[in-house]
């Protein structure tokens, strides 16, 4: 098992290698860092912006071999390069990942959960009203954009803000006003996750409920759940232990490649509720011709999209004895 | 709680442990109420067995999940269920949960998906104890490891921690019987519980069920579509048609002196193990009824050439006969018992074209198809991104066969054999791994594109599954003319053979526009025969083409098979596991056991004196339809299940399970590990491939 991890892991440093190396190819050639500075009123002296640039890697008057070895050396070195304006990339994504992981994580671990109790419990009444229901809400969810959901509680909170004259619902940033009762930093804080969690936990529940609950009308309809029943098992139990926990089994390599690659999933709920985390910064760098920052975020996408891999890997090792042992 | 529980049964012999009067199941469908069980009545006492045949949709597994009350809420159940005298129609789902698993047993047909994947085999049968006793988890865990034991499970005590998918498909179906007879139940159903399992397996697992019902005493309901396992297994028979009860009675009655034309049909349009005769079969005409919007009426009638004007209005209601307790439902049992009619007489079999070359001798007769030495290994690889070889599967290891114009080899082995490995080399006309394929005289490494698909017109196949084989978005018409269209077939003429050839395998050619789905299983695979003739071949390779059938389809394409096998002067190569259904058809068996041929010969050579331990192994397996013939059999079981073709058994392959070499002393034992047999001849075209073969005869 150690082995065979580790050799998928070698397999996939590889493989995360070639996509990065890709990217900056793409990134160093498609975007133009100089009309960055090009455009400023007043105009800077060209002379300047080459220095500049040549400082960061960025001309373009340096041949293109001789910037990539540049960049990936001090990448091996550890350093990820700045921006055109000079700042860390490393150091912007080391602070944002926990900005997206304090926004991402309750929200996208609860939407699993309550999507797999949806799904699993619609499953069990399949076309009676309560499926039919669930099912409609949640096929309504998956085809509304994200930012129009966001958007629209955002609208909600404001009218219920201003009709119960409080400020219950605070959606810009990560924090706000604090006041200064006890621990009021910490209810601040949650003042302004409870709306995006929000938005995050019905997002996820609504796409996993549908998952779940294919998986588990397969797993109901299965010959094991009819000889659970005729051992005895009430019907539930034989659900629960039988059918349920089969179903997981999918389930949980999702589940373990969903969490690992949420950091970058939630663009829209990042841009909308002004949390300044890993998804808003990879459209800012595209934006803002940050070659550097660019290829960071997409080599850090990558580790987590591996990471999701192999945490997926050894979470259906965990479930399935097939695999395990086999 | 064994002994307990026997002495209590023993106190009331004369009420039956299951009483069943007056059964009707109902379900609800989108074509209307669809009425699956119709006043189904029936007693089993301890110890018995009950046999419920029937084809498909005949109701018969529908009765037993309704004893078991296993349907869903939706479904409509009138009537009365006793177990021991108390009523189980009408009890709440929580109330009869306390009874399934523990007075009430089940034992399914596809035992490979009827255990939980992801628990282990001492899970599965411990849950079943403690659901219904409180005992401790050690106590639960000794009693499997015993019921494991009991049912033939070698190291019980390491094998009870494995998971259902390191056991084959006759092992797990032996844990579902330790499962079912885990709380010494007082009555077991067995739903087809050796469909899915191959012949020498089926008879291991029927030895178990019969071992299971001594240990236990309950009364057993078997389910089944196979009249021999009924020959062999059952005390009294219930016969299903369409949901309805058309006969009943004990087993000799049933099997010696039937009065109801389904069940009389029945037993005469299965081909017989033992039956010298092969000539055409008598042939039960039409498909089984759908059971949703039944005609008034017998609906039997629309089938029974002793129809007449009253079957038409009234449905029989099911009367006693001559015998005691035997009741059959047909206006015509009287004129049935008084002239003691035959299948012979109510079935009378079609005649069958006379093959032009019947009366020149074989070896007169061109060579169709050859293959020497002919060997397909595969790797076997193992990894997912760092794929590796590390081993390699013999499917077939070096195999000779010969088929001559108008003749047909019939290929018999067991699952895993290499009888489809060798059916696909043949087919893909491509080079072996070694050895050499001649077809119509060319090599078939030797052959250029063009000269490939020239031959490909020559050489045929019919699938085993009819329902998978058609293409259900085409309509017949284009189905069976896809392969003219290939083969560069003028357009009008196209159009002729389509219809010349749905008559030929009779079916209406007026239904050409219609899609597979308006055609039952026997029709399908009359569609499929005609596709495979449409190019006007030579050579025929049918692979299993009657297993997927019921049994009154069964007769009706083997007889089609043969009269245009006599008609067209086909050659087959017949594949199949059943060696009844061989023995009818074939001129010749070739025996295959892990990619040999371990013997071979003219069908009479080998059926009446078959001599490899495995052909007599596998004759002595198959159940006959014949009571009085089964109780007298001698039996060859077999141990164990067929080892993998990666890593055979070194000498010969088949000593690991065979009967003769656990007798033979040490000395010999030697020569059957080290050195491998080859095919030696036993008489004019009959050859075997044993160092101690000893013929038997054995039917």
């Amino acid at each position: 098992m150690i082995r065979y991890l580790g050799r998928r892991l070698l397999n996939y440093a590889a493989l995360l290698f070639v996509a990065v190396s890709l990217t900056w190819v793409l990134a160093a050639t498609q975007l133009n860092p100089r009309a960055l500075f090009q455009l400023r009123q007043p105009p800077i002296d060209p002379e300047v912006i080459e220095n500049q640039l040549l400082r960061y890697n960025l001309s373009e008057n340096v041949p293109l071999v001789e910037r990539y070895w540049t960049w990936l050396s001090g990448v091996l070195r550890g350093d990820w390069g700045y921006s055109p304006l000079g700042v860390s990339v490393a150091e912007e994504i080391s602070t944002r990942m926990w900005v997206s992981l304090r926004l991402l994580l309750i929200g996208t671990l609860l939407g699993i959960l309550l999507g797999v109790a949806f799904g699993a419990w619609t499953a069990t009444r399949q076309y009676r009203v309560s499926d039919r229901v669930v099912t409609g809400i949640s096929l309504l969810i998956i085809s509304t954009p994200a930012f129009v959901i966001g958007h629209v509680t955002q609208i909600g909170a404001t009218w219920l803000n201003n009709l119960t004259q409080t400020r219950m619902f605070e959606f810009i940033g990560e924090t706000g006003e604090v006041g200064d009762y006890p621990l009021a930093d910490l209810v601040d804080r949650a003042q302004h996750l409870l709306l995006p969690t929000l938005v995050l936990i019905v997002l996820g529940a609504a796409s996993m409920s549908r998952i779940q609950r294919n998986l588990m009308l397969d797993s109901l309809g299965a010959d094991y759940v009819r000889t659970a029943r005729a051992k005895g098992l009430r019907e539930s139990k034989a659900v629960m232990k039988h059918a349920l926990r089969t179903a997981l089994i999918p389930t949980g390599t999702y589940v373990a490649f969903s969490v690992a690659t949420m950091f970058t999933g939630a663009t829209f709920t990042e841009r909308i509720f002004n949390f300044p985390g890993i998804g808003q910064y990879g459209v800012d760098t595209i934006t803002n011709r940050d070659v550097n920052g660019v290829v960071a975020v997409t080599a850090f996408a990558g580790v987590c999209v591996l990471v999701g891999a192999v945490l997926s890997d050894i979470m259906v090792a965990i479930l399935d004895p097939r695999v395990r042992l086999a | 709680m064994s002994q307990t529980d026997a002495g209590r049964r023993g106190e009331n012999p004369t009420v039956p442990v299951l009483q069943v009067r007056d059964l009707e199941v109902t379900f609800p469908s989108e074509a209307g109420p669809v009425r699956a069980v119709r006043g189904l009545s029936f007693d089993v006492s301890a110890g018995e067995s009950m046999a419920i045949v029937g084809e498909s949709g005949s109701g018969k597994s529908v009765t037993s999940l309704a004893i078991m009350g296993l349907h869903p809420a939706t479904t409509r159940i009138s009537g009365s269920i006793k177990l021991s005298g108390e009523e189980l129609l009408g009890r709440s789902d929580a109330d009869m949960s306390r009874l399934r698993g523990r007075k009430l047993a089940m034992v399914f047909q596809d035992p490979l998906s009827a255990l939980t994947p992801v628990y282990t085999i001492g899970d599965q049968i411990t849950e079943t104890i403690q659901a219904h006793f409180d005992v401790p988890k050690a106590k639960a865990w000794s009693r499997a490891i015993e019921l494991l034991d009991l049912v033939g499970i070698p190291n019980p005590r390491e094998r009870v921690k494995s998971f259902p998918f390191e056991f084959s498909g006759g092992m797990r179906q032996r844990v579902m019987i330790a499962m079912a007879i885990a709380n010494d139940p007082d009555v077991i159903i067995a739903d087809e519980p050796t469909t899915a399992l191959d012949v020498t397996i089926q008879a291991q697992v029927l030895e178990v069920l019969k071992k299971a019902q001594q240990e236990t005493g309950a009364a057993i309901i078997m389910i089944t579509h196979d009249l021999g396992i009924v020959a062999g297994m059952a005390d009294r028979v219930t016969v299903m048609y369409a949901g309805r009860p058309v006969e009943q009675g004990g087993l000799d009655d049933i099997f010696y002196r039937p009065r109801m034309p389904y069940t009389i049909g029945l037993l005469g349009t299965v081909p017989r193990l033992d039956a010298t005769d092969t000539g055409p079969l008598p042939v039960l005409e039409g498909n089984p009824p759908s059971v949703v919007d039944l005609p008034p009426g017998c609906p039997f009638e629309p089938r029974c050439p002793m129809a007449i004007e009253v079957c038409r209005v009234s449905e029989p209601p099911l009367l006693a006969t001559d015998g005691p307790g035997h009741v059959a439902a047909c206006h015509r049992v009287e004129t049935v018992i008084q002239e003691s009619l035959t299948h012979a007489e109510i079935f009378p079999a079609p005649t069958i074209a006379e093959s032009a070359l019947a009366h020149v001798p074989r070896s007169e007769r061109p060579v169709v198809l050859e293959l020497t030495g002919l060997k397909r290994h595969y790797p076997l690889m193992k990894g997912a991104i760092y794929r590796r070889r590390i081993g390699t599967v013999h499917a077939v290891d070096g195999i000779d066969l010969e088929l001559r114009t108008g003749e047909t080899l019939g290929l018999v082995g067991e699952s895993g054999c290499g009888k489809s490995t060798t059916l696909l080399e043949i087919l893909n006309l491509g080079t072996p791994t070694n050895g050499s394929i001649t077809v119509l005289g060319k090599d078939t490494r030797r052959l250029g594109r063009r000269e490939r698909k020239a031959l490909r017109r020559n050489l045929q196949v019919v699938f085993q599954d009819p329902m998978a084989s058609l293409d259900p978005r085409m309509p017949i018409f284009d189905i069976i003319a896809e392969p003219m269209g290939v083969h560069g077939y003028p357009k009008p003429e196209i159009e002729a053979r389509v219809s010349e050839l749905l008559q030929l395998v009779g079916l209406e050619p007026s239904h050409a526009d219609r899609y597979p789905q308006h055609f039952s299983g026997g029709q399908r695979q009359r569609i499929g025969i005609a596709r495979a003739l449409s190019v006007e071949p030579k050579l025929m390779v049918l692979d299993e083409p009657v297993s997927a059938l019921d049994v009154s389809i069964q007769a009706g394409i083997i007889n089609l098979l043969e009269d245009l096998q006599a008609r067209l002067g086909l050659s087959y190569l017949f594949v199949a596991h059943d060696l009844a259904v061989i023995r009818h058809i074939a001129d010749r068996v070739a025996v295959m056991y892990l990619g040999h041929i371990v013997e071979e010969g003219s069908v009479e050579a080998v059926y009446s004196a078959p001599t490899h331990p495995y052909t007599q192994a596998l004759m002595s397996a198959i159940p006959i339809p014949d009571p009085e013939t089964e109780r007298s059999r001698q039996r060859i079981m077999l141990t164990g299940d067929l080892p993998s073709p990666a890593d055979p058994p070194s000498g010969c392959t088949f000593r690991t399970r065979c009967p003769t070499y656990a007798l033979l002393p040490e000395a010999d034992q030697g020569r059957c590990r080290t050195v491998e047999p080859v095919l030696e001849s036993w008489g004019e075209d009959h050859r075997a491939a044993c160092h101690f073969a000893r013929p038997l005869t054995l039917v």
